[in-house]
């Protein structure tokens, strides 16, 4: 039984990334481990110091740290809100994505949640957000959100993992102590199947609005003030649609990376990454047009204090991040993505990475230039950010990768069951198809007169 | 209860920053080298708002002196996640030191950037450090701090005129600003006073308050120049 001849083809393929660990592996893990000590010295420095050792004085209070707030929280809206619009829909060819996925929301919206609390000035007094809450704060609600997706993240990516635990509790005896508990005892009777996709289906759809809420309330935090280009009424949406597409972006590199890295290439198709790429290309044209809704609407507006942030962004000392910005979110992705021949899964991935960086620049120039343009002329300071903001900022993306990297050494990052459970469903996702047309026809070929009935209806 | 605000007559006013000194040696607001000045961490709770109006030739600057507004309708107390800012019964705009977290919300979210954070842990060269208020409470590194219309002076008028059984006068209560203004251009008092002189001079022909438009309801009031 424990042989790995009798297995079945998705864990003879799906087990091994689990278990062998290449050299490859360890050298990467080593150097993303080095990057992530660095940063946990530069946060000693910080704590011992205060946040003097930052780049930021008056005006930008806000500087590197909330930027890559907005960004992972953004980034982490990839895998639970993708992953379950594509299970309610029944998008079949899901099946391999979810859960390299929803791993992501995970890892990075705890990393994400982590820069607010750099960013205090007291980290010792961070529960004073627990036992003195203002309910008014823009900044609670944030806490509520995150908290309560961080929560459903665990969950929904917990749930589809139990009949794969119980998988390896039966392959693997040496990591039963492990997977033993984590299975629940699963032994794959009806009820149990039954009772595990009620339960998923469940958290995915309490996970949509839930996702939708937490950028939303992301991007409240600026909104609710009155300073100028923060104080926006298309903020929410806006945030929400940017989520959503460094979220795709962000999936789509994740898949080519364990593709290649856990030889995965038979699950992870082309085809996976067209379909992927197309979504990508709606939300490139999505988020193009709420930009374009959000400048257009200021520079008509005209009035003086949003005209002097929107000027700094178009032709002022933010015009480079700006304009790079553009560029990475909107001519190439919507060339890549949009000509057929480009989107390849080399393709998808260069669109991928580049929306990423814009991505990251959209936030950084939300946050900068309303902030260093304030209604009352005071100083010309400009912020650069110094090695503590860096070093944390490389530390936390070295950290995503390494939770990553781990995850993929605990569960199969392509979920066995699901994919198992897709191939003996084939029967029963034709039957499905069929039913989506007119009955009574002939199949294929023409499906014969329209019955009267329909045509008057 | 009273409605503390300020008019500031900006005829009067010569910008000497008496105001600016007397304020930074009143409430311990912490010294700033100018490495930190250049980087934005100036301290100053007080401070002198410079605008240049016209191009050269025909330059001219205008010079406010610009204390915590003290909003009747603050941005910046909503904001706040832990209730650290408040606006008082007195209608003053406080910071709870030992409770803020430094998120710097608030600070964020005036529209006067009155507010200012320690950046880090305050120092006095000497002689300085021997010259400290002990009644006013030094600040850790990591809070926001502001200007209090130096609450410690309301605290210490309202005691002693409890203790000597009358009602509080005016003169009992004046912030430091206030205070040591030469040309007297810094009146403070109880606005809702008719007979008080902020009362009368807040509805002056020439009064106006900053960014008015807001909505934030300022209790701080400047009367424009004239004659120039």
């Amino acid at each position: 039984m424990n042989r790995r001849e009798d297995w079945t083809y998705e864990e003879k393929a799906l087990i091994p990334p689990v278990v062998d660990t290449s050299r490859l592996f360890w050298f990467t893990a080593a150097g993303l481990g080095a990057i992530v000590l660095w940063a946990l010295y530069a946060w000693y420095y910080q704590l011992q110091r205060g946040l003097g050792v930052t780049g930021m004085g008056r005006p930008v209070y806000w500087g590197f740290y909330i930027t890559n707030f907005v960004f992972f929280i953004g980034v982490s809206h990839a895998g639970t809100l993708i992953s379950a619009i594509l299970r309610l829909t029944r998008a079949e060819w899901r099946r391999p994505i979810t859960r390299a996925a929803e791993i992501i929301t995970v890892a990075v919206i705890a990393i994400g949640a982590s820069n607010v609390i750099i960013d205090l000035g007291r980290e010792d007094r961070l529960f004073n957000v627990i036992f003195k809450p203002h309910l008014t704060s823009p900044l609670l609600w944030d806490v509520l959100s995150i908290t309560t997706y961080l929560t459903g993240s665990v969950l929904y990516l917990y749930l589809p993992t139990i009949p794969d635990s119980a998988i390896l509790r039966d392959k693997l005896p040496h990591r039963r102590w492990l997977y033993g508990p984590l299975s629940l005892g699963w032994t794959g009777t009806e009820k149990q199947k039954k009772l595990l996709n009620r339960a998923i289906a469940i958290m995915a759809i309490i996970m949509v609005p839930i996702a939708v809420s937490v950028h939303t309330v992301v991007s409240w935090v600026f909104a609710m003030t009155i300073q100028p280009m923060w104080h926006s009424s298309i903020f929410g949406p806006y945030f929400v649609v940017g989520a959503i597409y460094s979220g795709i972006a962000a999936i789509i590199v994740a898949m080519a990376i364990i593709r290649k890295g856990c030889h995965l290439e038979a699950f992870l198709k082309p085809l996976h990454f067209d379909y992927l790429g197309r979504l990508l290309l709606v939300m490139t044209l999505l988020w193009t047009y709420f930009t374009f809704a959000e400048y257009v609407t200021t520079y008509y507006g005209n009035s003086p204090d949003e005209i002097k942030v929107m000027m700094s962004k178009l032709t002022g000392p933010y015009a480079p991040y700006f304009w790079t910005m553009v560029i990475c979110c909107l001519p190439i992705p919507l060339v890549i993505l949009g000509v057929k021949r480009f989107r390849t899964i080399t393709g998808t991935v260069i669109a991928s990475l580049l929306i990423n960086v814009g991505m990251w620049l959209e936030r950084f120039t939300i946050v900068i230039p309303t902030l260093s343009n304030p209604r009352i002329p005071r100083y010309n300071v400009h912020y650069t950010p110094s090695w503590v903001e860096v070093s944390l900022m490389a530390g936390c993306f070295a950290l995503f990768i390494l939770v990553y990297m781990g995850f993929t050494k605990l569960f199969p990052i392509i979920s066995i069951w699901e994919i198992e459970e897709g191939r003996e469903g084939v029967q029963e996702t034709t039957e499905r198809l069929e039913s989506y047309l007119p009955e009574g026809g002939e199949g294929g070929e023409a499906a014969g007169p329209v019955p009267a009935a329909a045509s008057v209806a | 209860m009273p409605r503390y605000g300020m008019v500031i007559d900006l005829d009067r006013c010569t910008a000497c920053q008496a105001c600016v000194v007397a304020c930074k040696v009143e409430n311990n607001v912490p010294f700033t080298d100018p490495e930190a000045a250049a980087k934005g961490r100036t301290m100053l709770w007080i401070e002198l708002l410079a605008e240049i109006e016209g191009s050269f030739p025909s330059l001219r600057a205008s010079l406010k002196p610009r204390p915590c507004l003290m909003c009747d309708d603050p941005p910046c107390t909503k904001v706040c996640p832990v209730n650290a800012t408040y606006k008082n019964p007195d209608g003053i705009v406080a910071q709870i030191y030992p409770r803020c977290i430094g998120c710097r919300y608030c600070t964020n979210a005036c529209p006067y950037g009155v507010k200012l954070f320690n950046w880090r842990k305050p120092e006095w060269p000497q002689p300085m450090a021997q010259g400290l208020d002990p009644d006013v409470s030094i600040r850790p590194k990591g809070v926001v701090e502001k200007c209090t219309f130096c609450h410690q002076r309301l605290q210490a008028a309202r005691e002693r005129a409890a203790w000597e059984r009358r009602p509080m006068r005016e003169e009992d209560y004046q912030p430091a600003c206030a205070e040591v203004c030469p040309p007297n251009a810094i009146s403070f008092g109880d606005l809702d006073d008719e007979k008080s002189e902020v009362h009368r001079l807040s509805h002056h022909d020439r009064a106006f308050r900053l960014l008015a438009e807001l909505g934030t309801q300022p209790k701080v009031y400047f009367l424009r120049e004239v004659g120039k």
